[in-house]
């Protein structure tokens, strides 16, 4: 065993580990299970479990190796490390230098789980169950393995440009995020949708999901320290501080617009200052923290509220509306709240010296939105040909529990 | 007086309510229901176990209407509801002896409507 290895570390990685695995399921599940209608809480939770069990044998045999391997050209990792040849328990500097290298991909795969797993809330209540599996394999090795690759992997473009994302702003929440927009778009929308509200079946669980998201994130972004540090206090303050501003934005709000603060308002606003303070959660002060929390909180309230309304594209559950556009809206405060004196390693933004940081992040947006857009349209393209993307109208009507994996969820009498 | 009782899709339940509404007919009411009828039923299957289900989800309006009101009621339900498939559901027009408005005590026609 090295005697790099520094146990503290490793313990802390571990724990956030097991923590951004929690986001996924039950957080994630029970978070957009809550939204759906009875008739497709099963199949909602399904497609966030089912992601956990395949993107985890994913990463293990290519993934990893795709996009942490070892450089081709800035774009993507060459297969090397495939099925985790030569990673091993001695740690790898390059990535994490006081943690067994094992440990750093297996702390990767959680974010590789989640991220498509964000892009679910897109099209949720219509998509067939086959279609679903196969676009995400595909989407997760197309578009997840090579954008980690340019923000995170040795030898990616963005890394090298100094393109700051801590925690995975651009390369989970944006990529799902447009990506999202894409899919809600090409698959249309839900029977009945926007005539008749379709309410959320049970908001106690989207509560809960919201709640088990924000204790997870403490994992997601105090854990990218990648270390049981100062930087990792640091981040963890941030992520705590930019949800609970967002939340209380959200909220007041609505109570001055709509007339009552809701808890659906309060959940949403804080998953979305979670998501914008993701990739600055090591760059930032608390006092920046809060007002990242407050501008995301306002850009997404109004995304969701009124622009989504306005336009009437079905985003079920938000995808877009909140991890799209706070993730866009995040990594590019990142450019302008960033400051050495919280993160040696990382730079100074816009308000403390340094403007040409808020180009290098707005590169990094562009950059990426471009190319999940680009390769999510192709692949649904394919995939409407191939296997067709949503249900039958009767099976829509009939809900997808029923229709896709033969269970439901509630019976109405025993 | 009559009562029509109407079993229809669960899905149709805002259509139907929007073609009552249209009509004029403003006071209902609405419950989930199981039954079964034409419509066959479907499997559910449990760790293997298969269940057949053949009580179907369906959802139930009730409405107390005058004599004048009974064929525009059903008129909409049918606009609402039917689909021209299997499993469109049933209309059910009963007599109605009595009916009482608790708040005023006013009886009959007066308080249905």
């Amino acid at each position: 065993m090295s005697t790099n290895i520094n146990y503290g570390d490793t313990a802390w990685i571990l724990i956030s580990t097991a923590l951004v695995m929690l986001m996924t399921a039950p957080g994630l599940a029970f978070f957009y299970g809550g939204l759906v209608r009875r008739k497709n809480v099963l199949s909602t939770m399904m497609q966030s479990f089912f992601l956990l069990c395949m993107i985890s044998i994913q990463w293990i045999l290519f993934g990893y190796s795709l996009a942490f391997g070892p450089d081709i050209g800035g774009f993507i990792g060459n297969l090397s490390w495939i099925g985790l040849k030569g990673v091993g328990m001695l740690p790898n500097p390059d990535y994490a230098a006081s943690i067994p290298h094992q440990l750093f991909m297996v702390y990767q795969m959680m974010f590789a789980v989640i991220t498509p797993a964000l892009i679910t809330g897109a099209f949720a209540e219509r998509i067939k169950f086959s279609t679903f599996v196969v676009f995400s394999l595909l989407w997760a090795t197309l578009v997840y393995d090579p954008v980690a690759h340019w923000v995170w992997g040795m030898g990616g473009w963005l890394r090298t440009m100094g393109a700051l994302d801590f925690a995975g702003g651009t390369v989970v929440h944006v990529s799902s995020g447009i990506s999202a927009l894409v899919f809600a778009l090409m698959i249309g929308k839900r029977k009945g949708y926007p005539d008749n509200v379709i309410p959320p079946h049970n908001m106690t669980f989207t509560l809960l999901g919201a709640s088990l998201l924000w204790f997870g994130w403490f994992g997601f972004n105090a854990g990218s320290a990648l270390g049981a540090n100062e930087l990792a206090v640091s981040a963890f303050i941030a992520t705590n501080t930019a949800a609970a501003a967002a939340a209380l934005t959200w909220i007041i709000i609505e109570w001055i617009i709509a007339g009552k603060p809701t808890v659906l308002g309060g959940a949403t606003g804080a998953v979305a200052g979670l998501v914008a303070i993701t990739p600055s959660a090591g760059f930032v002060t608390p006092i920046s923290a809060i007002f990242i929390g407050i501008l995301v909180g306002l850009v997404c309230y109004t995304s969701v509220v009124v622009i989504k309304q306005k336009f009437k594209y079905d985003d079920s559950l938000d995808a877009f509306g909140v991890h799209g556009v706070g993730g866009t809206l995040g990594a590019l405060l990142t450019g302008l709240f960033a400051q050495k004196i919280v993160n040696a390693a990382g730079n100074n933004g816009l308000l403390f010296g340094n403007p040409s940081q808020l180009k290098i992040q707005f590169i990094g947006v562009i950059a990426t939105i471009g190319y999940s857009v680009t390769v999510t349209y192709i692949l649904l393209k394919i995939l409407d040909k191939i296997m067709g993307l949503r249900v039958e109208e009767k099976d829509e009507m009939m809900g997808l529990d029923n229709t896709q994996h033969k269970e439901s969820a509630y019976t109405l009498i025993d | 007086m009559k009562m029509v009782i109407a079993i229809i899709q669960p899905e149709k339940l805002p259509d139907v309510k929007k073609a009552l509404f249209d009509a004029e007919i403003h006071k209902m009411t609405v419950s989930n229901v199981i039954g079964c009828g034409q419509q066959k039923g479907y499997k559910e299957t449990y760790r293997g176990a298969i269940s057949e289900v053949t009580l179907l989800k369906k959802v139930r309006i009730d409405i107390a209407v005058n004599d004048s009101f009974v064929k525009p009621t059903v008129d909409a339900i049918i606009k609402g509801a039917r689909t021209g498939k299997i499993g469109d559901g049933k209309i059910f027009v009963q007599d109605l002896p009595e009916c009482i408005r608790i708040r005023t005590g006013e009886e009959g026609s007066e308080a249905i409507g």
